[in-house]
């Protein structure tokens, strides 16, 4: 195969549209969901509140305005092909000056501060992202790209299970997660799960499962299975929409697995709330 | 549904029960991490505060950019429990009503029972919808701190549920 040159300001562009189009357009499997629980739900309040959620996915759509305020911060998950060369500058301030573009030229919310612990300065821009790249064969760029926001990302947990713990434990950490976070979530949620390899991986796999859609399960019937089983224990719960009691706490589980060490477990669980935003491109 | 307004009046505050739906119009400010973060050291330090909370609203928020035409960008609740911290000295300077989304600490609520205060839930996520009740926006201080700087907002028929009453029932306790 050929090496193939793809210039710099084609990768930024794709960045941007990314950033934009997911604060903009919630997803079909979302969208489809939310509908659905509506229909299920039997208390007018939560209903009420399924009601504003598809009315202001609307609005978002229609007037091409974020879903929601906090527009997150931009992680990406990078498959590089290793026959790809950028011609004219690198990778990673290409995907930068997309994020840049994207938050500032589509009233996206700056929401990065440069240092966590000290200074704590909005950068103004919203980078730096959080880039995750894997190196594949071939001679394409594939980007999944999500804006996280944190009401979320503050209620996940990860915790290093040992392997007698089995399935019960890793049901048990993801139920206690899910029940601790209740209503700060922005319920209903989407549960990302990351099982196996080491601490950092297991909270790779569960951003990672995040960004998958809602409407596909784990290929492993096994972990398919058990995506389901802990959603209809999650949505046992009564959190309810914006955890004000109901049916619907969450619209899904996904699982991600990976081979680990003799002596572990480890369980990461990453919450997303309801507007799970998430946008795919090949360059 | 019931209506009140901001600043709340006391009939109204003592109306409110836990679970209520309410539209809310009138005037309120916009505070979240950083802002009460600054208010809380200017009062450790025996300073006063850049606004008076007395019988005021503050709505937990910190709305994306407006777009050219709007009065306010996106702008749906933050978490609540962030600025549990820093809340009892408000509620002792008079701070009325809190708007946000989820669970408050066992300090705060003791303290909205003593002071006689409430919390609002707006619902997370819905913040272009919330943005179409936000007639005007105008900053009032803290301009460095961007989205966190402090606002005042007049609202007009703003969804919200009583997460919290007087009294300290709960919704979320149910």
């Amino acid at each position: 195969m050929a090496i193939r040159e793809i210039k710099a300001e084609t990768v930024t562009a794709c960045v941007k549209k990314l950033f934009m189009d997911c604060n903009y357009y919630i997803g079909d499997d979302i969208s489809n969901a939310i509908l659905k629980a509506r229909e299920q739900e039997t208390s007018d309040l939560a209903k009420d509140v399924l009601t504003q959620l598809i009315d202001n996915n609307k609005i978002a759509a229609d007037e091409q305005i974020p879903i929601c305020q906090d527009t997150g911060m931009a992680v990406l998950f990078v498959e590089y092909g290793d026959k790809v060369v950028i011609s004219d500058g690198s990778f990673e301030d290409a995907v930068e000056e997309g994020v840049r573009q994207a938050y500032t030229e589509g009233y996206l919310r700056k929401s990065v501060v440069s240092d966590p612990v000290f200074d704590r300065k909005n950068t103004k821009d919203n980078t730096p992202a959080v880039i995750h790249t894997r190196i594949v064969p071939g001679d394409k760029i594939k980007i999944t790209a999500g804006g996280k926001g944190f009401g979320s990302e503050n209620m996940s947990a990860i915790k290093m299970l040992t392997p007698s713990a089995g399935v019960e434990g890793v049901k048990q950490f993801v139920l206690d997660t899910v029940a601790y976070a209740g209503p700060n979530p922005c319920p209903p949620i989407v549960v990302g799960v990351g099982i196996g390899g080491t601490f950092e991986k297991a909270a790779q796999l569960a951003k990672r499962a995040t960004l998958r859609s809602i409407e596909v399960s784990n290929s492993d019937e096994k972990y398919a299975s058990l995506e389901r089983e802990l959603l209809d224990e999650i949505n046992k719960m009564n959190i309810g929409p914006a955890g004000l009691g109901g049916k619907t706490s969450a619209l899904g589980v996904n699982i991600e697995t990976y081979p680990t060490h003799i002596a572990g477990l480890p369980v990461a669980v990453n919450i997303c709330c309801h507007a799970c935003r998430h946008k795919e491109c090949e360059i | 549904m019931k209506k009140i307004t901001f600043p709340i009046t006391e009939e109204q505050l003592k109306d409110l029960q836990a679970g209520d739906r309410v539209l809310a119009s009138g005037y309120l400010y916009t505070a979240r991490d950083a802002a009460h973060k600054r208010m809380y050291e200017l009062l450790n330090e025996g300073k006063q505060l850049p606004i008076d909370v007395s019988g005021q609203t503050i709505y937990y928020v910190g709305a994306a950019p407006a777009k050219p035409g709007y009065a306010v960008g996106p702008c749906g609740p933050t978490s609540s429990y962030r600025m549990d911290k820093y809340t009892p000295s408000l509620l002792d300077l008079g701070l009325k009503v809190m708007i946000g989304k989820g669970k408050r600490s066992d300090a705060v609520i003791e303290s909205m029972k003593k002071n006689g205060a409430v919390y609002l839930a707006a619902i997370g996520g819905a913040a272009a919808l919330i943005a179409k009740s936000i007639i005007k926006s105008e900053l009032v201080c803290y301009e460095d701190l961007g989205t966190e700087a402090i606002y005042r907002y007049e609202v007009k028929d703003i969804p919200l549920i009583v997460a919290i009453d007087t009294k300290g029932n709960n919704v979320y306790a149910r």
